[in-house]
């Protein structure tokens, strides 16, 4: 339940930490020129945020009752060290809520400086917020600062828990730039999609604009996330090697580790996968000839589900790696030429590039979970000790996916009335037209 | 007071916040449902959505400050309380996405029809929470709720008369407050009619909170016989006196039409029961524990209670700034104002030979991050390392905006 919860609010996420920030970015283009057109983007930009936020409302407080309703146990462990986290995170959540607030009311009756400063807030409460969320997430996987007596944390210190925590630095940098390009991709396939539909008419100034702007944040963040994401793996080999070992598919403890791309993991080898030669080893250490752990160091009941997790990861590294090549593709046309690419190939690429991206998320954020199992705090609690001692979870999980499933096409729908939607401005002039199709991807 | 204890003063403080705020938003939706049809009916709807839309998210997040300091400095008890009361924390969890899907919705729909389904929807899910999270309280005042997971009775323990009492109660507060709010709002956009009709909802539904208040004594005599002697008593009685009063001179400021007033003894009227209810029950949280054998840790609470004044600072200024702002009818649908423009100042954007020189930094950043962050070791590295990656989206980024405004500028 709360994996659905939470592969529902991730994107959502992205859409908090990256969309403020780019909607700052056209109002101040506006205000240094004096266009239109960024403007009126801006203002589009800020009815789908507002709609977004408010989703991101309901999923991040559905998350937060999940705390209770799921982990009972491990919220009354370990409350006292991970807490502070979350309690930081409301308060990253208020600012972020009252200042939507006023930047959405605001537009036309504040004055343009004051709206844009009104704006910044968000930017900065969203990045403060994912950094608590991710700081009790990288304390769950590398978990530092107090002493377990009797089932009882003690001795606590949560300040250490959470941010003198090797894990902490990775995860945050992977998950921040992830954001960007979910939420680049995303907005940037929706308007290739549009230029797709209206095909062979060439785009408004305003069509090409929305769909430069996202499309070069994600095309400079994607091939980034790639050596953040080694940085990344790189400590998970050293703090984690059971995940690793998940992650590879290698059953035994080996000096000069293989790495394996695709296949399948059974009775111990991963079958049907191509080997490349001491490749795991010099990536996770550096040294060719490097020891790599395997999964037999732990017993078969300590062992996370390998394919599950081996999959996830190769999902990631592999969507991940092509969208750093579409972004590279981008980014050489655009320097080379000066001009947005116009082959339709490279549209058809955007337009799956966004859903593509939400489903690296999705499995980057599986990888790390699944691959910790079966601890929820690893290697101090078990996932099931942490479990709810109450019944019916079964009902409540199909109620919830309903839910959810509405929910799902309400935003949809929105999205695409929005999209819809003439913003009828002064001067908006040529460029805007009531053709900017529907992100309906989301 | 004692260090463990204060943590509980602003969970204290956070509820009422969420009762007074949160309420009168829920309050704002039961209104919708009982607006009528017609016109009329339809112009209260609209008039009980604009005034909630800028400050509802805001009011919300309330909740969630309850939730989060509640798990980290009394951890046993919420997890006592999330996992025996999970069925009415499950139906309160559905009524807020519903609302909240209602919410972000509304602002695509196109037809009166579409419009007022949306609201119907809206309106049964303000419903929906207030009364369970009511009925949660109920269970807690009602020591339904054993320390545990999941010890206490997964039904009884929120069906009881107190529980019910309670969500009764949260649901007739929240109109009240609701309905002095949008007498308020109605008065000042200059909205008579909608003014004079919230004034009539304000009086009645005042009184009937009241009336329910003084109903629940009884069913707390009979239901709860220790907690009814503790509320009247000491302190606690002190409160509801309070409330008593504050609700008496709402309703008279509400007859006088001195709305904006009224939002302030309203709001008191309702935080004097909490407090009430805070006072009658300490120090005991759930039976057989008190706030001090509940508390996390000595290091937690310090950082806990460090981390909420912290926040304090930021957070107090910044809700004053959106009050004020709504109050004076600043973020108030309506006429816009025509758009300034600016000087257009492109020129002066970024240099003509930044372009290249930016481009050339963004290489170099690039290459930096790379050697540092992947090829190096140690982990001062890496922070540089991150820090050039950073450096080289920013510059890379910044290279680009001028030759993404040139070449479209000829269309």
């Amino acid at each position: 339940m709360q994996a659905l919860s939470f592969s529902v609010h991730i994107p959502l996420v992205c859409f908090g930490i990256a969309f403020p920030a780019m909607i700052l970015f056209v109002e101040w283009l506006y205000l240094r020129s004096g266009d239109e057109l960024y403007r009126t983007l801006a203002r589009r930009w800020t009815r789908v945020m507002a709609a977004l936020f408010a989703i991101g409302v309901i999923t991040g407080t559905i998350l937060s009752f999940e705390m209770g309703l799921l982990w009972p146990a491990f919220t009354s462990t370990f409350g006292s060290v991970f807490g502070l986290g979350f309690a930081v995170e409301g308060f990253s959540f208020f600012m972020e809520a009252i200042f939507i607030g006023i930047y959405i009311y605001g537009w036309d009756r504040l004055s343009p400086k004051t709206h844009l400063l009104s704006g910044i807030p968000i930017a900065i409460a969203g990045m403060t917020g994912s950094l608590m969320v991710i700081s009790v997430n990288a304390w769950m996987n590398h978990p530092s600062g107090f002493e377990l007596l009797g089932g009882k944390a003690v001795d606590v210190h949560p300040l250490t828990a959470l941010f003198a925590n090797s894990f902490l630095w990775p995860e945050l940098v992977h998950m921040y730039i992830a954001g960007y390009i979910v939420a680049g991709f995303l907005l940037a396939g929706a308007y290739a999609i549009g230029r797709l539909r209206k095909y062979p008419l060439p785009p408004t100034r305003y069509e090409r604009t929305a769909l430069a702007i996202p499309l070069t944040i994600a095309a400079l963040a994607s091939p980034v996330q790639i050596l953040i994401g080694d940085w990344a793996a790189r400590d998970v080999a050293t703090a984690q090697p059971i995940k690793l070992a998940a992650i590879e598919g290698l059953a035994r403890t080996t000096k000069g580790a293989s790495e394996h791309l695709l296949g399948w993991y059974t009775q111990g080898q991963v079958k049907y996968g191509i080997a490349i030669p001491k490749l795991l080893s010099l990536l996770a250490f550096h040294n060719p000839n490097a020891v790599v752990k395997g999964l037999d160091t732990v017993p078969a009941d300590r062992q996370p589900p390998v394919n599950v997790v081996r999959i996830s990861f190769q999902l990631m590294v592999g969507i991940g790696t092509l969208l750093a090549l579409l972004g590279v593709v981008y980014l050489f046309v655009r320097i080379r030429r000066k001009r947005l690419p116009e082959s339709l190939w490279f549209y058809r690429a955007l337009a799956l590039a966004g859903p593509a991206s939400v489903v690296a998320l999705i499995a980057g954020w599986v990888t790390t979970e699944v691959g910790r199992q079966p601890w929820v705090v690893y290697k101090v609690m078990l996932t099931n000790e942490a479990v709810t001692g109450a019944s019916g979870i079964p009902v409540g999980y199909a109620t919830l996916v309903l839910v959810y499933i509405g929910v799902g096409i309400g935003v949809v729908w929105i999205l695409r009335r929005l999209a819809g939607m003439p913003m009828g401005l002064p001067g908006a002039g040529d460029g805007v037209s009531d053709a900017e199709q529907p992100r309906g991807v989301v | 007071m004692h260090l463990y204890e204060l943590p509980l003063l602003f969970v204290l403080v956070g509820l009422v916040f969420y009762v007074v705020l949160a309420g009168a938003d829920f309050g704002a939706g039961i209104w919708q449902l009982l607006a009528g049809r017609g016109e009329r009916g339809a112009l209260i709807r609209e008039h009980a959505h604009k005034s909630i839309s800028p400050v509802w998210e805001a009011n919300h997040v309330w909740l969630i400050f309850v939730l989060t300091v509640t798990w980290t400095a009394y951890p046993t008890v919420f997890a006592s309380i999330a996992s025996t009361l999970s069925i009415p924390l499950f139906i309160a969890a559905i009524g807020i996405i519903l609302r909240g899907a209602a919410y972000a919705l509304r602002s695509g729909t196109a037809s009166a029809r579409e419009q007022s389904s949306i609201d119907t929807v809206f309106a049964i899910s303000s419903i929906l929470t207030p009364f369970a999270l009511g009925t949660m309280v109920g269970a807690i005042a009602a020591r339904r709720v054993p320390v545990g997971n999941a010890a206490g009775h997964l039904f009884s323990s929120w069906t009881g008369p107190t529980s019910i009492l309670i969500g009764v109660l949260a649901l007739a507060t929240s109109a009240y407050l609701a309905a002095v709010f949008l007498a308020a709002d109605a008065a000042r956009v200059g909205e008579r009619d909608l003014q004079a009709s919230f004034r009539t909802r304000a009086l009645v539904a005042g009184i009937t909170a009241g009336a329910i208040a003084l109903a629940g004594l009884v069913v707390l005599h009979a239901d709860v016989h220790p907690l009814y002697q503790r509320l009247l008593h000491g302190d606690a009685l002190a409160a509801l006196i309070v409330s008593i009063l504050a609700g008496a001179v709402t309703l008279e400021l509400v007859r006088r039409q001195r709305f904006e007033t009224a939002r302030y003894s309203a709001a008191l009227a309702v935080a004097a029961v909490v407090a009430g209810w805070a006072l009658a029950q300490n120090p005991v949280l759930l039976p057989g524990l008190t706030v001090r054998e509940a508390a996390a840790p000595h290091d937690t609470l310090v950082v806990v209670i460090v981390a909420v004044l912290g926040g304090a600072v930021i957070l107090f200024p910044s809700l004053a700034l959106l009050f004020r702002l709504v109050l004076r009818g600043q973020l108030d649908h309506g006429e816009m104002l025509a758009a300034p423009t600016p000087a257009p100042a492109l020129g002066t954007l970024l240099s003509a030979s930044a372009p290249g020189l930016l481009a050339r930094a963004a290489g170099a950043c690039l290459l930096a991050g790379f050697g540092f962050l992947t090829l190096a070791e140690a982990g001062w590295a890496h922070a540089i390392g991150v820090v050039a990656l950073f450096g080289f989206m920013v510059c890379g980024f910044l290279a680009d905006v001028p030759s993404q405004l040139a070449p479209f500028d000829r269309n």
